[in-house]
């Protein structure tokens, strides 16, 4: 079993803390991050990576200090939390920090933001280097000042000694100062004098949001911008045999039509002119289309039968039972991300320079994909990173950022932003992929767990650029790039396998990743990847087996767990919510319980819900949900709560809702009449969340804790109201009102 | 040419009359808060006010709106001082992404302004039309009923 | 005003009449509930079925409230009657009640206490209903979760107010009789009309109202009204443009769609939603049954309805909007209201249900009065509570002046009808109906 990182702490006299974070576990080919695969240095987080302290922080002679990530801000409040770890060790009041994120112009290549890994990439590395700036300060002021360094004491920007004695950073700084290589270790501020982490800072990006301040790439205006629209083929590998551009071109205010081979852009002086001619020469296209989709129907069969590469990753005792007590198979159809924002870019060639403005999730895997697409020198593209809606994974991001470029390409000199309407968002963004999930386990005589199984099929769930292969441009244009091949990303984080390894102790089990090369539709990463259907069919199970044993499904979870965080938050949930002494539910009323620990590495999420089931007409609300979250060391707890909420919400559409529909030849859940998402009328009515405190243990990710949890609890709660267990996601109305029916389906 | 007051402010609309309002606000006029999202009036992200009734933006021809007054969510306050919505979304801390909340503050200023003491299903009820994809939901009903408390203060103290 | 004088004169003279032997009915003694293992399970099923085809959690059910607690609030000409608890709690619901007296409800309109129903509830329909399957309905609801709810008191004027004036009304408009088979056809029809004028109570809303509020007998399927909504004439009197089918019949009633009528929306939303669920062959039946009403003896042409920007299918990757075409500089208002906010969808060639119908083929612009059309410019259609369905934005920021032009224009030139007259007072009155503060639809609903 996965262990909790392993931690050296040694405590100095001064209340300061030194800390290194034992990164073992991650060296491994590839990650989701893209970050590199084994430490070079042993340095804490992305300082390995890149281990110049003048990459990260800068300071000013006016004593204001910038901080780079090569993070994002994905509406997660990274900017904001980043800036807490940075203020907290540099000893800066936040309001005198500046926060640069990912650009590749600019700020460290950190990979993508993803896989919950900004805190714990970033967020370590800017708390080191401050943390070390800060001292390279204090040691600079006791040189000049001829103290020693024991009696100085960095605060508010200035370092402050004996006698009156007060040097400002701005002073102390210099050009060489800073341009120094990261020590492997930190002294790092103990929690107990912590003053600006583990506080519920208030997040510096919501006034603009909610004043109409520009905070989206979607809002940005640079001059002589011009509006591009894309018309991208009406299914998979359609051919386009005809188009006559002309009427088109011929619209007042359109700039131009751009064609290279099936790749259509246009290009006007207004958006909504734009938008006209897009819709114009989309009509004006004929396109030879081939029906290669699977069956919508059939989508678990569909999978199971396609070519696998088998990986067994983990084979523990006797796993084959001669007979099991559960044999399950757990599905889940493709999911849209569903941006409310459609992707959106901006691209400016200048001179032999392209300049994109971007919501990606990887400024430097993206700017290589597009110098490979446009046959440009690397350096001679960048990326900047922009807000966009939240994304959830890989959307259309990177797809409209090469549009963008594209399209700016044939305008050089003018800057072209492109939005993607939202059929094409749902139709073109690459899915969270449909899985299936077999599990099978056994109970012995004393009800423990005596075999398990799990089975899993996905395909690949990182298909993110890098390649040029992987951008919808890349594949229609004249002279086409191979698509880019199937990413297997391996275990400990894994993709459809994340978090198939159960974190129970098991003395008899087998999980084996069945990863599907081929890709009926257009996938890459969604939030919890595999997560979210492992953990709700090792939930599910879990929950099963309790009842066959007849033990409460809380006790029976804590009997097969070693994990003594995870007993933690299990006990917390549990206490918080009432679990032991919940009353009996009132007809149609149920109460599940789930667990997980993201990818068996990051956070902790334990969840307890009560639902409130019409059994006539399936429709179900969530009434109340206690979650417990243990994310280690925190930055912002109010952020915290914010993702783990979110995730519950999220969740909740995910399980109830949510599914992408097609024929055979077109994804038809084009919208969202077509592919539902919860509203609020079917929001959790009271959601708490609980933060089992950790100070001093290393940051884990908390953007994806919830959602397996919480897709299983659901599970489990419609299991104790209907007596049925629902394999098969969603759980809409219909299967709910089936499961619910004593006596069971009328027709 | 249309003409319309846009938060306060006459406007006079070079834009081709059936060209939508959210384009209008967005391209000629310069305001962010109106979001486009779906085009389709189905998620709310485009919402105005037009004579203190929520609309799409996003389906509503300029045509339509001679000599009406728009409200966008520029028009409720700014960063510095924002207006009482606006501030209760700020200290609930009522955003992830916050591409949802423009349309969101925009259809609870529209309920508040009809109903100063709305319980949870009007609340509810009121923002049905809006989607948001994060999950800010929770908090976003807080933000509504906190900024119901305040405008009721504020009633009060005027009084 | 004039009917409320004219009920109360006829009430009184009625009630005095009915007082004598007719109007009283006994309390029937409550009975303790009845366990779930007193019903068979084929007849809970049965019943299941039948309360699906007799829409009764559609009335039963407050918005957002639980299915059959009742509290759904019915505005009818004569104030606001709220629908009762029919599940089986024994103090707030029917949980104390005999098959005998769920039966004399269902056939007389009468409570187990003895107290006459008021016809909103339409037992002139239900009165129709065998024995067997009486029992089936009994024995479903009997076993159903039991919800403690009590309906709030209904809103309605003196005299009406007085259930005794309801012995009145029976006598003069109930005269209940058995079912009985016509020979001259087949079992499917039989069965079809057997539904469709018993527990289905289309006639309800398609057929007309008296000032009293009764059926217009003479008049069946003769098109009536249901909460603001116009419930289109059936029949041979129906203004569709192309004639129902029985295979169109049964498609729409199980799937709330017809490619050649457009989406069940307004209180005919949550009836298709219900028999969705109902036995297919059930649906035939009524089909079958309501095709044979006739169609139209003569139809107005199909117009042509101007031709979208482009022919065939559209790449969906680009959106089911179509680009608006360039209009001649003297087009008139409506078609330019038309062009700008409606036919980007409704003439975008998207299939329904999720597409924009088709308008030259819409019941709503052939109908009668442009009640049903206003409703959908002013409140749109709101999407489905987690369903995949269609959604259209309301337009009620349209002007008086905008919203005449672009009516003049659909009713004369797509449907080509006379213009509808007196259309102020119309959009006046939908309006009040669609402001928020009176707009509740009990399908989607709040929590
Ligand atoms: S953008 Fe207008 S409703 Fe979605
Ligand atoms: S906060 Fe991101 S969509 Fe609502």
């Amino acid at each position: 079993m996965t262990q909790a990182l392993s931690r050296r702490a040694v405590l100095r006299g001064t209340g300061a803390l030194i800390l290194a974070f034992s990164l073992s576990g991650r060296a491994f080919a590839q990650t989701e991050t893209g970050a590199s695969a084994t430490p070079l240095r042993g340095l804490p987080g992305s300082l390995d990576a890149t281990p110049r302290l003048d990459a990260w922080i800068r300071i000013a002679p006016d004593g204001t200090a910038t901080i780079f990530t090569g993070k994002a801000e994905l509406g997660q409040g990274i900017r904001t939390a980043l800036l807490q770890v940075a203020a907290e060790e540099l000893k800066l009041p936040l309001s005198r920090l500046d926060l640069i994120t990912a650009d590749t112009g600019r700020t460290p290549n950190e990979g993508y933001t993803a896989a919950s890994h900004s805190v714990q990439d970033s967020g370590t590395a800017i708390r080191n280097a401050a943390a070390q700036v800060r001292e390279i300060l204090i040691g600079e002021a006791a040189r000049r000042a001829g103290v020693a360094r024991a009696d100085l004491i960095a605060r508010d920007g200035v370092i402050a000694g004996p006698a009156g004695l007060r040097l400002s950073y701005g002073e102390l700084v210099s050009d060489t100062l800073l341009h120094v290589d990261a020590a492997p270790t930190s002294i790092l501020t103990d929690p107990r004098d912590f003053t600006v982490m583990d506080r519920p800072v208030p997040r510096v990006d919501i006034p603009a949001k909610v004043t109409g301040g520009a905070a989206y790439v979607q809002d940005m205006r640079l001059p002589g911008m011009v509006h591009g629209r894309i018309v991208r083929p009406p299914s998979y590998g359609a051919r386009l045999v005809a188009l006559d551009a002309g009427p088109v071109e011929a619209m007042p205010g359109v700039l131009k039509v751009v064609r290279d081979g099936a790749f259509l852009g246009v290009i006007a002086e207004q958006e909504w002119t734009a938008i006209q001619a897009m819709r114009r020469l989309a009509t004006l296209a004929r396109w030879e289309e081939t029906a290669q989709l699977p069956d919508e129907a059939r989508l678990p069969e569909a999978l199971m039968a396609l070519p696998t590469r088998d990986t067994t990753i983990l084979d523990v005792g006797q796993p084959d039972a001669p007979s099991f007590t559960l044999d399950t198979l757990f599905t889940r159809p493709y999911l849209s991300h569903g941006s409310i924002g459609p992707s959106c870019a901006i691209a400016h060639l200048e001179g032999d320079a392209m300049m994109v403005w971007t919501h990606t999730q990887g400024v430097y895997p993206l700017r290589d994909a597009l110098a490979g697409l446009l046959a440009m020198p690397p350096e001679k593209v960048r990326c900047i990173h922009a807000e966009g809606a939240g994304c959830y994974g890989q959307n259309g991001a990177d797809d409209a950022g090469a549009d963008a470029a594209m399209l700016a390409r044939a305008l050089p000199g003018r800057p072209v932003r492109v939005q993607w309407m939202r059929e094409q968002e749902h139709a073109w963004e690459p899915f969270g992929p449909g899985m299936v999930a077999r599990v099978r386990a056994a109970l012995g005589p004393d009800g423990a767990i005596t075999a398990w199984q799990h089975d899993v099929w996905s395909q690949s769930h990182m298909m993110r650029p890098g390649p040029p292969g992987t951008l919808l441009a890349a594949r229609d244009k004249a002279e086409p790039f191979p698509p880019a091949p199937p990413v297997d990303l391996p275990m400990p984080e894994g993709g459809g396998d994340r978090n198939a390894v159960p974190l129970y102790v098991l003395p008899n089990a087998r999980a084996v990743n069945h990863f599907l090369p081929e890709m009926p539709l257009r996938g890459s990463s969604m939030r919890s990847l595999g997560g979210y259907l492992n953990v709700f069919a090792i939930e599910s199970t879990m929950d099963e087996l309790a009842r066959r044993a007849g033990q409460d499904p809380v006790e029976f979870r804590m009997r097969h767990l070693q994990d003594e965080r995870a007993k933690a938050v299990i006990t917390t949930a549990a206490e918080r919510f009432g679990w032991k002494d919940r009353p009996k539910p009132p007809a149609g009323g149920g109460y599940g319980f789930a667990f997980a620990r993201y990818k068996n590495l990051e956070a902790y999420c334990a969840i307890a819900l009560e639902v409130a089931i019409d059994a006539d007409t399936g429709r179900l609300i969530v009434t109340r949900v206690m979650a417990a979250v243990d994310t280690g060391q925190v930055v912002n707890p109010d952020g915290v709560r914010n993702q783990i909420e979110g995730g519950i919400v999220q969740a909740t559409s995910w399980t109830l809702f949510e599914g992408v529909r097609f024929d055979r030849r077109r994804i038809t859940s084009v919208d969202w009449a077509a592919y539902p998402i919860l509203r609020f009328s079917r929001v959790p009515r009271a959601v708490e969340v609980h933060i089992v405190p950790r100070p001093g243990l290393p940051f884990l990710g908390a953007g994806e804790a919830a959602q397996g949890p919480m897709g299983a609890a659901l599970g489990n709660a419609i299991r104790d109201a209907s007596g049925q267990r629902l394999a098969t996601l969603p759980l809409d109305a219909s299967r709910i009102r089936h499961a619910m029916m004593d006596p069971p389906p009328l027709r | 040419m249309t003409t319309f007051t846009v938060n306060g402010t006459r406007r006079t609309i070079a834009a081709a009359p059936d060209t939508p309002l959210l384009y209008v606000l967005r391209g000629e006029l310069e305001l962010n808060g109106a979001k486009f999202g779906c085009g389709l009036g189905q998620c709310g992200a485009c919402t105005v006010l037009v004579d203190g009734e929520p609309v799409f933006s996003c389906v509503t021809p300029v045509m339509l709106l001679e000599g009406r007054a728009v409200r966008t969510l520029e028009g409720l306050g700014s960063a510095e001082a924002p207006g009482p919505v606006q501030a209760a979304f700020i200290a609930e801390q009522a955003a992830q992404c916050g591409y949802c909340i423009a349309g969101m503050i925009m259809r609870a200023q529209a309920l508040l302004e009809r109903d100063g003491d709305p319980d949870d299903a009007a609340i509810l009820a009121a923002l049905e039309p809006s989607l948001c994809r994060c999950g800010t939901h929770v908090r976003i009903v807080r933000a509504v009923k906190r900024a119901a408390r305040a405008m009721a203060g504020k009633m009060e103290a005027v009084r | 005003m004039k009917r409320v004088l004219l009920l109360s004169l006829v009430a009184a003279g009625c009630g005095a009449l009915a007082a004598l032997a007719y109007a009283w009915h006994g309390e029937m003694a409550p009975v303790s509930p009845p366990p779930a293992a007193a019903f068979e399970r084929a007849q809970i099923e049965r019943g299941a079925s039948l309360a699906l085809i007799g829409d009764c959690r559609t009335c039963h059910t407050a918005p957002g409230g639980p299915t059959f607690a009742g509290g759904l609030a019915m505005p009818t000409p004569f104030g606001t009657i709220y629908s009762t608890n029919i599940t089986p709690d024994p103090e707030t619901g029917i949980g104390r009640w005999p098959l005998a007296a769920f039966v004399r409800a269902m056939r007389e309109g009468v409570d187990r206490e003895g107290r006459h129903l008021y016809p909103a509830f339409p037992y002139d329909h239900f009165s129709l209903t065998t024995d067997a399957d009486l029992a089936a309905l009994y024995a479903f609801l009997m076993t159903r979760a039991p919800v403690v709810a009590t309906a709030p008191a209904n809103q309605l004027p003196f005299p009406i107010n007085i259930r005794l004036v309801l012995a009145g009304w029976k006598l003069l408009f109930f005269h209940p009789e058995p079912f009985a088979n016509n020979p001259a056809r087949d079992a499917a029809w039989n069965r079809g009309r057997y539904l469709v004028e018993g527990l289905a109570h289309c006639g309800a809303c398609h057929t007309p109202r008296n000032l009293m509020g009764a059926e217009i007998r003479s008049r069946a399927f003769a098109g009536g009204e249901a909460e603001g909504w116009t419930a289109y004439p059936l029949g041979a009197q129906s203004p569709v443009r192309v004639p129902w089918t029985k295979a169109a019949l049964a498609q729409y009633l199980r799937e709330g769609w017809q490619a050649d009528h457009g989406v069940a929306l307004g209180p005919m939303g949550p009836v298709t939603e219900n028999l969705a669920e109902a036995p297919a062959q059930d649906i035939e039946a009524m089909a079958d049954y309501l095709a044979s009403l006739g169609t139209p003896a003569s139809k107005t042409a199909m117009p042509k309805a101007p031709a979208p920007d482009a022919s065939g299918q559209r790449p969906q990757s680009t959106g089911w909007q179509a680009a608006a075409i360039a209009l001649p500089a003297d087009t008139g208002a409506g078609r330019r209201v038309f062009a700008a906010a409606c036919a980007v969808c409704h003439q975008a060639g998207r299939p329904l249900p999720l597409g924009g119908v088709d308008l030259a083929l819409s019941t709503a612009l052939a109908a009668e009065t442009p009640q049903n059309l206003l409703n959908l410019i002013l409140r749109g259609v709101p999407a489905a509570d987690g369903l995949a369905a269609p959604v259209m934005p309301p337009f009620a920021a349209m002007d008086d002046t905008a919203l005449t032009a672009l009516l003049d224009y659909l009713r004369r030139d797509i449907a080509a009808r006379p213009a509808w007259p007196d259309l102020a007072p119309a959009i006046t009155a939908a309006r009040r109906a669609a402001s928020p503060q009176t707009n509740v639809n009990p399908a989607k609903g709040a929590p």
